[in-house]
């Protein structure tokens, strides 16, 4: 064997900042700030104002953004596992919602459904949702990863009977919850004047980030996306790999349910959280993820799903007719993904290679 | 342009970052003749074949066809069709679940319209006049891979080509298929078809040639004759030094029976698997290798993988250390210091889009448990250790393992069994697909680590490494064990009629 040292070739240089897959949701983020700045600075206006109980709040689109992106960055998190493990998406993300806020209403009413005071403690009330919303992701990784169902077909089945069992937890009545405490989850906490969901998805992107550090959460998940058979020769068992992916998205599904019920402090169940699983999928796919599984990056699966909610607001700000926000919504998503495919992103090195030639030169 | 040439390359440069991976190269292909082009892993066979079927453009040079009056221009596979360069992958690309037919004409009509019944009738009249053993309405998948492989060369060859590339044709082919390919190839031969072959198998390259062309470090090394290119001249051109490791190795084998091996590492008594085989007997003492023989599809790898759990185990008693253990998947062999490399580097092995870092430390990562994940620092420690130890050529340790080649992936797969300091190694065909001189690294290596005490199991297609190697061979055939072979016993022609059976001596 000859002993000097060659590089091999087709090496990949991860220096440029076009190939970094960050690089995908920033832009975008950047290309849609740069749009509101120039049609209508007001957009970045922030008013701080108080609310019906008197607290100071912030107010204005950027809050907006933050408010709503969060439950969607919250679902990211655990779509984005899902994406990886299993190649695939769970569509039932919404209607699985609809079920964890249901589930939560009816513990915190007991038998009456408007109840004065509050018959358990939230955190319980959370926790049983939790289990419940579990339960259903551990009912799609099963019907994923043992009986090898594509997970969009499997999770079809939660997408079309969700919100009827949702009904069904309550008897089909709209419980309302007078205590203004729960209100916090998906309002304000007193004193702050940030909404509380920001904090929540913080909280949430901060233990997963510790998870992914502190585990082999990503590894796992990874190479049984990339190479099931040989996965499992390395001692992995894929099909529960998969199988997890699904329970974690469950718990995910269980905090954005929270949120979305604390914010009305009721519940619609055709109406709650509805297409939310396409907004979802979406900050996966444009957090330059691939939708086919293996190799994905957690934060920028979580900067797409504000960006996502970045371009609804954006939307709502100049008067889109809400009926019609999919089709401008399809539009942009269009040019985003091309723009996130590995040959627009060649495309585009080589354009910033030719603008600044002399810092390019190869280590 | 010289007369007889159907194909001439001048002067082709490519380069990749950092690398480049051709350097003013040559290359003259005759009419009808079979051309061999050699060379190591990353020696630029790949680069040069895909410059010319118009997956890689070239920096620079010319390429001139056959009647073609200036240079042509190939900028994409279908532009190299449309000159009549046409080629067959390693891999199959064609589609199992479509019939004979339809994979010879897909995707070439010029119409929406498909005529059907005369689809079918030309299929069978360019089968049969190739003698392909296949008829047009059946499904792909039901013909073996010697045959798929033979209807992706018809597909070729119908579509005119003059220039046909194998590259790698009959790495999983037997030797029975094999004569059946290089059969089809002298008919195409004749027919004035000049044939590009790349393949590792010396052999093969000597009953099939005409002329080899030689690459190394992505330059040309020369052209010659095949008479007037020995062997032994041959492998020293690729390797670029005269070849003694060989012998080396072959010393090396001689040294090894000295040691002491007492001791019985793992027993396995009635051994069976959902795979298919017999139930099996099977033992390693500690520092030997020994080595699973027979032809393809007699089931040596079934054997191994039911030795590690890779398939389901039905029954048998398993025995680590003379202690009684039970293996029913993976983790439990690896957990009892037992590692398997597999046969399909591709399918099995390597994790591809994951970093070179990431495919070392898998293993070990996993026996270490979920909850216990390396540093990065202790993870780049081991990667960095074993790219040194054995000599892996990377970029880096984050290179994705999908861009490196064949014999380096290998290695990488390699690194991290060894990375879990097994009592017990399993290499299923490590050196197939991989150069020669990675070959000899392997095959010095296995010596090496078996004379430091660990016991390993060689399986290889090639019966001369199997005996440079092994000192005791488990002969196959149909699914069971019917012989094992050692001391004087290890010769190519006892080893021989031991797997054709039929006769005792």
């Amino acid at each position: 064997m000859s002993s000097e040292t060659k590089i091999q070739t087709r090496k990949v240089k991860g220096g440029s900042i076009f190939r970094n897959q960050i690089f995908i949701p920033v832009a975008a983020l950047l290309l849609l700030a740069l749009f509101n700045l120039i049609a209508d600075p007001s957009f970045y206006k922030i008013t701080l104002g108080y609310n019906s109980t008197g607290d100071p709040v912030l107010s204005g689109y950027l809050m907006t953004i933050l408010d709503y992106g969060s439950e969607l960055a919250i679902l990211a998190i655990g779509m984005t596992l899902v994406t990886a493990a299993s190649g695939g998406q769970d569509i039932s993300v919404g209607a699985a919602i609809a079920i964890a806020g249901s589930v939560i209403l009816r513990v915190l009413c007991g038998h009456d459904s408007r109840p004065e005071t509050l018959q358990a403690p939230i955190i319980v009330a959370f926790l049983v949702a939790c289990v419940v919303a579990m339960l259903f992701g551990a009912f799609n990784g099963a019907l994923v990863a043992y009986f090898k169902i594509q997970p969009m077909v499997a999770t079809l089945i939660l997408f079309t009977a969700g919100r009827s069992i949702a009904a069904w937890i309550n008897n089909n009545e709209l419980p309302i919850i007078s205590d203004p405490s729960f209100a916090i989850y998906g309002g304000f906490i007193p004193g702050i004047p940030i909404p509380t969901p920001f904090f929540i998805a913080m909280i949430c992107v901060v233990i997963t980030m510790l998870a992914l550090k502190f585990t082999n959460l990503g590894l796992y998940t990874q190479a049984v996306g990339i190479n099931e058979s040989s996965s499992k020769l390395n001692g992995l068992n894929p099909a529960f790999i998969k199988f997890l992916s699904f329970v974690l998205l469950g718990l995910c599904v269980a905090v954005a349910g929270l949120i979305k019920v604390s914010r009305l402090s009721s519940i619609n169940y055709s109406v709650i959280a509805k297409d939310i699983e396409m907004d979802a999928i979406l900050a996966v796919a444009l957090g330059g993820n691939s939708l086919g599984g293996g190799k994905f990056n957690m934060l920028a699966s979580i900067l797409g799903a504000y960006v996502i909610q970045f371009l609804t607001t954006t939307l709502y700000k100049f008067n889109v007719q809400s009926d019609a926000l999919p089709a401008y919504k399809a539009v942009v998503v269009i040019a985003l993904v091309v723009m996130s495919t590995p040959k627009a992103r060649e495309f585009m090195s080589k354009i910033g290679k030719k603008l600044k030639p002399a810092e390019r030169s190869v280590a | 342009m010289n007369e007889q040439s159907v194909l001439e390359m001048r002067g082709i440069y490519k380069s990749f970052p950092g690398v480049k991976a051709l350097q003013n190269v040559d290359f003259t292909l005759r009419e009808g003749e079979i051309h061999a082009l050699m060379g190591e892993n990353g020696a630029g066979k790949s680069t040069l074949i895909k410059v010319l079927t118009g997956v890689y453009s070239k920096d620079e040079g010319d390429i001139f066809l056959k009647g073609i009056e200036n240079a042509v221009v190939i900028h994409s596979p279908q532009d190299a069709q449309k000159v009549g360069i046409s080629t067959v992958y390693q891999e199959i690309t064609l589609c199992p679940n479509l019939t004979v037919a339809e994979n010879m004409f897909i995707g070439r009509g010029t119409g929406v319209i498909q005529d059907w019944k005369n689809m079918n009738k030309d299929a069978d009249k360019i089968l049969m006049s190739l003698g392909i053993p296949a008829v047009s309405t059946q499904q792909l998948a039901s013909c073996s891979l010697a045959v798929q492989q033979m209807v992706a060369i018809a597909r070729a060859v119908d579509m005119d080509c003059k220039v046909l590339i194998l590259d790698e044709p009959t790495s999983s082919l037997d030797e029975q298929e094999v004569q059946k390919l290089f059969g089809l190839m002298r008919d195409l031969k004749k027919k004035g078809v000049g044939i590009i072959f790349v393949t590792h198998f010396l052999d093969q390259v000597y009953e099939v040639c005409d002329r080899i062309t030689v690459l190394r470090d992505g330059q040309l090394v020369g052209e010659y004759e095949i008479k007037d290119l020995p062997r032994v001249k041959l492998v020293a051109k690729m390797l670029g030094k005269e070849m003694d490791d060989m012998s080396d190795i072959k010393s090396d084998a001689k040294t090894y029976e000295a040691k002491d091996k007492s001791d019985v590492v793992f027993e396995a008594k009635d051994l069976v698997s959902d795979a298919g085989i017999r139930p099996f007997d099977f033992h390693i003492e500690k520092g030997e290798v020994n080595g699973f023989t027979g032809l393809l599809g007699s089931g040596r790898s079934e054997c191994v993988r039911a030795i590690f759990g890779a398939d389901r185990v039905l029954g048998g008693e398993v025995k680590k250390n003379g202690k009684p253990i039970k293996i029913s998947k993976p983790i439990d062999a690896m957990k009892n210091g037992i590692a398997y490399l597999p046969e399909d580097r591709k399918v099995d092995g390597i994790i591809g889009d994951l970093s070179v870092r990431e495919n070392i430390i898998l293993a070990l990562q996993v026996m270490k448990g979920f909850f216990k994940p390396f540093t990065k620092a202790q993870a780049y420690a081991f990667a960095e250790e074993y790219i040194k130890a054995l000599n892996i050529k990377t970029a880096s340790a984050d290179t994705p393992i999908k861009s490196l080649s064949g014999g380096n992936q290998q290695k990488v797969i390699l690194a991290r069994w060894l990375l879990t300091h097994p009592d017990y190694l399993i290499l299923d065909e490590p050196t197939r697909g991989i150069d020669v001189g990675t070959k000899v690294d392997i095959q010095k290596l296995v010596l090496k680590l078996a004379s430091e005490g660990m016991s390993i199991t060689f399986i290889s297609s090639e019966t001369d490494e199997m005996l440079r190697t092994c000192s005791r061979l488990i002969v196959m055939r149909d699914r069971k064990v019917v012989g094992e072979l050692k001391g004087d016993e290890l010769t190519q022609g006892k080893i021989m009629s031991t797997i054709a059976g039929g006769e005792n001596g």
